[in-house]
């Protein structure tokens, strides 16, 4: 069974059509990456495997259960989700932001907190007391990174997550990415709009043009890709 | 003559503060609610800052024109006086509190829901501490504005410090007028400090 199963999800909201008939699986271990423009409806189906936002069509089944069947909060626990601009709690030190779900679940695990937080780099011992404010971009968004994986979940969604860091801090935290996936062996879908980015994380990647599925391959067999959206994508590569 | 008035001195701002206190107090129980209520429904909030904004408007002496007639919460004394002030202070207190609460950096709210906190959770635990600021800026000014307001309360009954200044007003005596808003002056500078105090607490947090 798929770990997450979209069938023929579409989403519209005020007329607007954001995706249209997309069906995917997200198997085990597996980082699936949806590449696209801005518009294109990725950060949408993201947030639909959570129950973000539920399909105005078709259904998305999380561990063969569809999300509307879930119990929403239950649903989002169970999912790690890192997002963009991080959205750490800028009132809770980096210990208590990172050991947030498992506080909510009522089983606080402050050794796993430690752990999580040496694990992306961020040596508990300095970092656990700091507030997010003295912590720089890349930093926090290790952090939030840590934050995600603390419920030990099955599933991590990430948005665009290092898409407001400078380059070397990118790849940095790429390369600390895939030594997390090896290491934990994790299952993601992860949301780009960064070509390089998608072939160098992702297991396989789906290109997501106007709400649509452009092309869907595995990561290194995408560079074969021959739509004019591909194509477009591939340039820059 | 001299302890007749240092004990008229005393009486009377004690009573201007349970005046005060009471008003507040009741203000803060209506508006902060009130504010997050507002925050969480979107349809209430029109009127129910509107309805406050018009209250704000209605000259004092006015409103306990309006406010005596009415049964139970009207009449001549404190009771009118209290409704009156609390009617006054909500306006600051309900605007700080919806704004302070929509102000918190959306980013931060995604994530708590994204986290899987319920709006329960949301509230208490980052909402409300985030915005904490902001709703005590509100109180503080709805707290200095009423110590101001209510030395109208003499006016129908309702004693404190104002009894004071009406009196010195009707006999064209400086000094009693002093005697009445010398001490309401001080009463809201100490207020204004303490609260003021307290906040820049919380952002120092």
């Amino acid at each position: 069974m798929p770990l997450v199963e979209f069938r023929d999800v579409s989403y519209e909201i005020s007329g607007r059509t954001i995706l249209s008939g997309v069906s995917f699986s997200v198997e085990a271990g597996e980082t699936l990456v949806l590449l696209g423009r801005s518009g294109s409806g990725k950060t949408t189906a993201l947030k639909m495997t959570n129950g973000m936002l539920f399909p105005t069509a078709g259904q998305v089944l999380v561990e063969g259960k569809s999300t509307r069947d879930w119990d929403p909060i239950q649903l989002k626990r169970h999912i790690g989700y890192v997002i963009q601009e991080v959205g750490l709690f800028p009132h809770f030190t980096i210990a208590r932001n990172v050991g947030l779900v498992p506080t909510l679940e009522g089983k606080p695990d402050a050794g796993r907190v430690d752990r999580l937080l040496d694990m992306v780099g961020l040596p508990a011992a300095e970092y656990r007391e700091r507030y997010p404010r003295q912590l720089s971009g890349g930093q926090r968004q290790r952090a939030g990174v840590a934050r995600a994986l603390a419920a030990e979940p099955p599933l991590l969604l990430l948005d665009e997550p290092f898409g407001a860091l400078d380059p070397v801090i990118r790849l940095d935290l790429q390369d600390q990415f895939l030594k997390l996936r090896k290491d934990l062996n994790t299952t993601s879908i992860f949301v780009t709009h960064d070509i390089r980015e998608a072939i160098r994380i992702g297991t396989r990647i789906i290109l997501l043009a106007n709400g649509k599925i452009d092309w869907i391959a595995p990561a290194d067999e995408f560079r074969s890709a021959d739509t004019q959206e591909a194509r477009a994508f591939l340039r820059g590569y | 003559m001299r302890s007749d008035l240092l004990n008229d001195l005393l009486e009377l701002t004690g009573e201007h503060l349970v005046l005060v206190s009471i008003a507040m107090a009741l203000a803060i129980l209506i508006g902060v609610p009130g504010g997050i209520f507002i925050t969480r429904h979107e349809g209430a909030k029109k009127w129910m800052l509107g309805f406050a904004s018009v209250m704000q408007t209605i000259p004092s002496l006015a409103l306990f024109g309006f406010l005596i007639p009415i049964p139970f919460i009207g009449g001549i004394g404190k009771r009118t006086v209290i409704v009156a002030l609390v009617l006054y202070a909500l306006l600051p207190i309900l605007r700080n509190t919806f704004v302070g609460i929509m102000n918190v950096d959306p980013a931060v709210c995604e994530s708590a829901v994204a986290m899987g906190m319920t709006d329960g959770q949301l509230l208490r635990q980052v909402q409300l501490p985030l915005a904490a600021q902001t709703i005590l800026a509100g109180i503080r000014v709805a707290t200095v504005t009423t110590i101001g307001t209510a030395t109208i309360a003499a006016a129908i009954g309702g004693g404190g410090l104002g009894v004071f200044i009406f009196r010195g007003v009707a006999t064209v005596d400086t000094a009693q007028i002093l005697a009445g808003a010398v001490p309401a002056a001080c009463m809201a500078l100490l207020a204004d400090g303490g609260l003021g105090w307290i906040e820049r607490k919380l952002s120092a947090a």
